[in-house]
This record gives structure tokens, sequence and C-alpha cells, in this order.
């Protein structure tokens, strides 16, 4: 009798552990799950149109005819199909991809542990936050099988067209409500945890580099997205009770008068919209530099060069951050004196982003560098992300941007920081956590497999973007530019880009494979076996509910590898001195 | 280094020193990837576990860095003032006036690219939306209006003449475009509600184009805004005459006007 009532207790208990947890770890597991499937989700949208921009108006074999005859009738795509899915391509990497794997996921479950803390400062929010992302996705995913399909007005949503698109739009506006609101709650979170749970002895300046990026995102989040919620309501409302917030008067559509009341404006939403979105870039990016100088500095076994530089430069990257914005919107008509002021600043802002990737490069020299799995990402993020920061000049200045604006530049640029930007970040990342999260080590020999073809394919992805960019070809083309001239010379990268995209899918089986298979492996990993110094290692793997059997102290700065008085290349936080003299002990 | 970028035929006269900064900027981009690139390889050979087993704790003392994040802000300053801020506000600030200048209104709409000529009298006609029709008047040009009798309209297809400022007014009807012709250099999105200008000096004609390409040879306009389904084909075409056969073709379309009937001309 006690017996079953005991197994009663436990099967409560399993949805109050897995699913409605409030666990910090178990929540940004449920994030990072989530994330990377609408990661994969997104990617398959993109594959999908690479074959029309391979081969336009041709039916995609096998599988075409299962989207039916709206989407793809006899499996040749329709504009319209595939409008939607580039809107949703972009809408989902971005908001249900990158940001939630980067902040919800690893931000979850590093930071608490980072800190020292039992868990986040507010548990049932970040519960709450993770259902509403959840909530916003589901949104997201069932807009394609309404009246008309999903959003086509691209992921950015200008109005009038995202005013006048079929009922997809509204889906979209009300998803990404959810997914803002899902932020929202996650910051305020962060940056109560992080300055009111630190373990003791943790001040600011002992930070590992990762806690800071996450507390400068985490006001980027905050202070950047409200713009964004209150511009989707104002768009909800025009769509629904025919408001006009961006309608100006006397629109004539298909020979139609308009009878939207006007007196709006269609250029209110661009800087409202990016008024987050680019603060939203640094989102994308600012968790991914922190990954990578963890995994750097621990893989090169001696300290971060340049750490307070670095981090210096990360305040102000966020501060800028929000005076760049209208550089998206060069060519909307923009004055000189406004141009040349969102110039400058583009320009001041690359000055922190090239200290902080010079400072990770030099943090090399000297180290004695071991090329495991998260470093090899980690490493080749370097470069990609250098080439997605220099191919920005270009579009930075008002100028040049006339020439490359809205072409396949644009798209390499970002995806070049993004993809094999981040993205490889987000790799290491989950390479290097995985022992922690698991109590287990992923394959290196699968690892390797996953990097290499991934970072060819990557190139051959986004490489030839450029060069198609440089010949004027724009984005966005159902054809893919095929009616044009200019595009001629450059039409037949679209086949190698394809290829490319469909290589780097299956680049990704290795990785699916070692991420699954590996939770069967016995848990062997221990509690600390990078030989790393930061907090996180000081738990168990996988650490229980309060993360520490006792609380940590912390006694010095976060990367004391190869410390000249120890004899051992790593000297954690959380060790009190040991070997060390005591005058070592401060950094 | 163009040919190396793979720029486009040019054919205006701002578009050499646009091209040229983009050069500039390349070159840059280059030679940091290069020189950033070379450190990063070297480091990664020379520091790797298996010739260097034990790290330093102090590592790079040299503070060298700092030059080169110098050097590279002293770069974007020189792009900044000496290229960006002053190539740019001649295309916003230093829109040539009408009397030296031809100047055309084109009006965006899904999926094409009306053009409004004031003709020989220089003054455009009301337009207003309440008269569009979609087959007979897809401006809505008001005739009654003053100045309006004389006034051209085309659909898809620009002419300029060569070698004089062409000012386009750019607008929309319905949602964003964006207007390009790229051997202009000159590129600007069409915003409903709004109207803005964008000026260049065309210097090679359609004719010479043909005489080096073949009689195919068409300048584009093309979109480069996603407005809606048919955003992959709105495409109009520039043609860039002579001064006097861009006389020669304003006159001939003027002889179309002259009946109360438009619809004469049509059959």
């Amino acid at each position: 009798m006690s017996d079953h009532e005991h197994e009663h207790h436990e099967e409560l208990s399993f949805w109050r552990k897995y699913v409605f947890s409030t666990d910090h770890k178990v929540i940004g597991i449920q994030y990072t799950v989530t994330a990377l499937f609408f990661l994969f989700f997104g990617f398959c949208l993109m594959m999908l149109m690479r074959w029309q921009l391979a081969f336009p108006g041709k039916a995609l074999p096998i599988i075409g005819a299962l989207f039916g005859a709206d989407r793809m009738p006899d499996g040749i795509m329709l504009p319209e199909f595939y409008n939607q899915l580039g809107a949703m391509h972009g809408t989902i990497m971005v908001f249900m991809g990158v940001v939630p794997l980067a902040v919800g996921g690893f931000g979850n479950f590093v930071v608490p542990l980072q800190i020292g803390a039992p868990d986040m400062t507010f548990p049932r929010l970040n519960m709450l936050s993770y259902w509403c992302y959840f909530v916003g996705g589901v949104i997201m995913f069932a807009s394609f099988f309404v009246p008309g399909g999903a959003a086509q007005s691209g992921w950015t949503s200008y109005p009038p067209l995202s005013d006048i698109a079929p009922s997809g739009q509204t889906w979209w506006l009300m998803g990404m409500m959810a997914l803002i609101f899902s932020s929202l709650l996650g910051a305020i979170n962060f940056i109560t945890t992080i300055i009111q749970l630190r373990a003791p002895g943790l001040t600011f300046f002992r930070f590992p580099f990762f806690v800071w990026a996450q507390f400068v995102t985490s006001f980027l989040l905050l202070l950047a997205f409200p713009p964004l919620q209150a511009a989707s309501f104002f768009q909800l409302m025009d769509r629904v009770f025919g408001t006009s917030f961006f309608m100006p008067e006397g629109l004539v559509i298909s020979g139609q008068l308009s009878e939207a009341t006007g007196g709006g404006s269609p250029i209110l939403w661009q800087h409202l919209f990016w008024f987050l979105a680019h603060p939203e870039v640094y989102v994308l990016i600012l968790p991914a530099l922190g990954i990578v100088a963890e995994v750097i500095a621990n893989n090169t076994r001696r300290p971060l060069w340049g750490y307070k530089s670095m981090v210096y430069s990360l305040i102000f990257l966020g501060f800028m951050s929000f005076i760049v914005w209208a550089h998206h919107m060069f060519l909307t008509g923009m004055g000189s004196a406004m141009s040349a002021f969102f110039q400058t600043t583009t320009m001041i802002i690359s000055i922190p982003s090239v200290i902080i990737l010079t400072a990770l490069i030099l943090s090399l020299w000297g180290g004695s560098i071991r090329f495991t799995t998260p470093m090899l990402f980690a490493l080749a993020f370097l470069p990609m992300f250098g080439i997605g920061g220099l191919t920005g000049l270009p579009l930075g200045l008002a100028s040049t941007d006339i020439h490359l604006h809205d072409t396949y530049y644009v798209i390499g640029h970002f995806h070049y920081v993004v993809a094999p930007g981040t993205l490889f970040a987000m790799f290491a990342g989950i390479y290097y956590w995985y022992p922690k999260a698991t109590g287990r080590k992923m394959s290196d020999f699968l690892g390797k497999l996953h990097f290499w073809p991934s970072l060819i394919f990557m190139n051959g992805i986004f490489m030839p973007m450029m060069i198609q960019g440089l010949a004027g070809m724009q984005r966005r083309l159902y054809d893919g530019g095929e009616i044009y001239a200019h595009t001629q010379t450059a039409l037949h990268w679209h086949k190698v880009i394809s290829i490319s995209a469909w290589g780097l899918a299956l680049a990704q089986i290795p990785f699916i494979i070692n991420f699954f298979a590996s939770l069967r492996k016995p848990k062997t990993a221990g509690d600390n076996p990078w030989h790393s110094t930061t907090l996180e290692w000081a738990a168990p793997s996988p650490p229980p509910h309060g993360n520490f059997t006792e609380l940590p102290t912390v006694y010095r700065a976060a990367y004391e590898y190869s410390h000249p008085d120890h004899d051992e290349d790593y000297l954690p936080q959380f060790q009190a001195d040991a070997q060390a003299k005591p005058a070592a002990a401060t950094p | 280094m163009d040919r190396f970028l793979g720029l486009p035929d040019l054919a205006s006269e701002h578009g050499a020193r646009l091209d040229y900064a983009t050069e500039l900027v390349h070159w840059l981009m280059f030679a940091l990837f290069i020189i950033w690139g070379a450190l990063f390889v070297f480091i990664l050979f020379r520091f790797r576990q298996g010739r260097n087993p034990k790290a330093s704790y102090k590592g790079l003392q040299s503070h060298l860095s700092s030059y080169g994040e110098v050097a590279v802000a002293v770069f974007e300053v020189v792009l900044l003032l000496g290229f960006s801020i002053p190539l740019y506000s001649e295309r916003v600030d230093d829109v040539p006036d009408q009397s030296e200048a031809v100047v055309v209104r084109v009006i965006a709409e899904q999926f094409a690219w009306n053009s409004h000529y004031p003709g020989p009298d220089g003054i455009f006609g009301d337009t207003r939306p309440e008269l569009i029709d979609v087959e007979s008047n897809p401006i809505g040009l008001d005739r009654e209006s003053e100045g309006a009798a004389d006034d051209v309209t085309t659909v898809n297809q620009l002419h300029l003449p060569v070698d004089k400022p062409a000012v386009i007014r750019l607008s929309s009807k319905d949602v964003i475009h964006s207007f390009f012709i790229l051997a202009m250099r000159v590129k600007q999105d069409a915003i409903p509600g709004m109207e803005f200008p964008l000026w260049f000096v065309p210097t090679v004609t359609t004719n010479e184009m043909r005489e080096k390409y073949g009689d195919d040879f068409n300048y584009e306009i093309g979109c480069s805004q996603l407005c809606g389904l048919g955003h992959y084909r709105m495409r109009g075409f520039a043609t860039i005459h002579s001064q006097a056969d861009f006389d020669a073709w304003m006159e001939e379309e003027q002889s179309y006007l002259g009946g109360e009937d438009e619809d004469e001309f049509w059959g």
C-alpha cells in the first residue's frame, strides 16, 4: 500500500521534474532540445527553398507531392509558398532557434552553475518563460496550416505588405508576442540572478566571460524587445481592427483604393523593428563569444588575454548596439545628417568587436593548444565570425551600401555571423557542457566527423553569396533571379550553394547520432573532465537539484590556468589554496 | 580589383567613385583577413600541445595589437570622412534643379514601374488615387489639372537622355518596393505615402552598349525589396538616348496625346 502511494508520488513528480520543472537545468535542457528541433526545422525550410533556387520551376522529386496543391502543385513550388518558407526560415532561426538556444538553453543551464547559485532567482518565472516560448513556437508552427499559409512578408514583416498579407501574418504577430514575453521574463531573471545569487567571493571581474556575455545580453533583450512588442501589437491592430499605424492614406492595392483611414507610416515599423533587431544581432553573437572564450581558455590552458578590455568592449558593444539600427534603412530616403550619424556609430561599433576578436586570437599565443571537438568549433568560429564582421563594413557605409543593399551579399554577411559563427559556437558549447549535463562525454571521432564537413559546406554555401551579391543579384527572388540579365554571370552559383546546403544537412548526421547515442554510455565523465577552472565544474555531473553539494566559495579569477606557483595546470576558482602560495590567491 | 570583385558594368558619372570606395573597403577587408588569418594559423601551429606542452601563464607581452586596432580605426575614419559621408551626401543633398535635369516621377506598384514625365511645359499634372484605372490610367493622372495635358506616362519603360542629370522622384502606390538600375549604381526604396528623389548622370547610351553586347542589351530596372508574389518578375527597362533621340522620343509621345481620346492610338 505504501509502495503504491510512493509510486503515485513519483508519477506526479515526473511531471514536475521533467515537464513543468522549475529547475534551471531542466529548463535549460528543455530550451536546448526545443531550439535544436526548430533549428533543424528552419534548416529544412531552407533546403526546400534551395531546390527552387537551384532548379527553378522544376518539380521536386519524391517528397514534392507531399506538400499539397496549394503549396507545391505537382511538386513545383508556388511563389506564395516560397515566400512563406523565406519568412519563416528567418523567424524560426532567429527567434525560435539561435536565441532560445544561446540564452534560454546555455544561459539557463550554465549561468547559475558558473556563479555558484542553487537556481535562478525566480524559478517559476523561468518555467513561465520556457512555456511562453513553447506556445510561441506552436503558434508559428501551426501558422503553416491556416488558410493562405504562414507569414510571407519576410522575417522583417515590412508593412504595408504585411498589413495586407493573408491570415498567417496575424499568427506570426501573436507568435512573436509570446516569444517576446518569453525573452523579457528570461532577461529579468538573468539580471537579478547574476547580481543577487553570486557565490561568496565572486566579484564581477572574477566572472567567467560567458556570464558577462549573458549579463549584457539580458540588458539588450530587456531594453530592445519592448519596442517590437509594441510594434507587433500595432500591426495586429492594423490587421484586425483596421487601425492605420503603418498605413498611409490613398493606397491603391491591385487597382482597389485601400479602405485604411491612413495617416500612418510604413517607416515607423522599420524603426521599431530594427530598434530591436539590431541589438538582437548582438543577442545572437554575445553568448557565442562567451562560449568561445570559455572553450579557448580551457583548451589553451592559459588565462584569456586582455580579459578586462574584453569585458569593457562587451559593455560598450552592448551600449552601441542601441544606436546603429538605422543602418538597415539607408535606402529609405534618409537624409545626409542621419546617415552620417548611423554610418559613424556603425564604424565605432566595429572597434570593440575587433578588440574582442583580437583578444581571443592572441589568447592562443603561448597556449598549449588541444584540438578537442569543442575547441575545433571554437577556433573555426574566429575566422568565420571575422568574415561576417568584415563584410559588414561595406554594408555599414551608406555609399557602398547602395550597390550591395538587399543583395545576396547581405545574406552572406549575416549568415557568416550567425551560421558558421554563432552556430559553431553553440556546437562548441554543446560538446563542452554535455558532460556536465549528462555525466557522459560525446564521441570525439563523431565530433570531428561533424566538424570538418560542416566547415567546408558552410563556406560552400555562404562564400558564393558574396560573389552573387557583388554582381548585384537581389535577395528574395522566387526564381533566383533567372530573368535578369545582370544575374547571368552569377546564376550558376545557386547550384553550388544548394548542393552545399544539402551536404551540410548530411554533415549533421554524426552530430545527431552522437547527441543521442552518447546518452547510452556509462556516466564516467566525472565532475571536471576538461580540468576546467570555473564553478560549474565544482558541481557533480549531472548536478542534482540545488546544484552543489555545498555552496562553493570563490577564491580567484576565472581562468587561472598554468599558474606558475601551482603544480597542476589549472587552479579552479572554487579551490581554497592547497598548494599555491597565499599571495597568489588575490587576482 | 573591380574585375576581381566582379562588379557589373558601369554607366553613370558618380558610379566610378562608389566602385572605388567598394574596392577600397574590400582591400582593407582582405588585408585584415590575411594578417589575422596568417597570425592565427601560425599560432595554432606554433603553440599546439605537441610542440608546446606547457602553456605560458603570462602569454603575449607585446601590446602591438593596440596599434593594429588604432590602424583599423584610422582607416575607418578615412573611409567615412573621405568617401562614404561625402558620396552619400552628394546623392541626397545635391539633387539638381529641374532647370538642369530631366525630372521623372516613378510610381511603383505590384509589380510594375510607372513613369510620369511632365512634358514640354515642365509641370507635373496632379495625380489622385481615386482616378486610378489599371488599364487606362495606372497612376491616376488628372488630365484636367494644370500642366497635365502634355504629361506622358509609360509602364516599365524609362527613357532618359545621356550625359544629363536624371532626377527620379520615387514613390509607390501600394507597398514598399526598391528601385535600382545596376549600371547606374542607384538604388532606393519606393515608399507609399512618401516621395524621395534619386539622381544620376547616365554616361553610356543603350545603343553604345548594344554595339558592345549585341542587340539584346537593355538597362534593367529591378525591384530589390520583397513586395509580394510577383517581386521576382518586377522588372522594367531603361533606355538611355542621345539628347536628339530623347527629344524625338518625347515628340513622338506628344503626338499620341493630340486627340481628346487617347484610345485612338491604341486602335
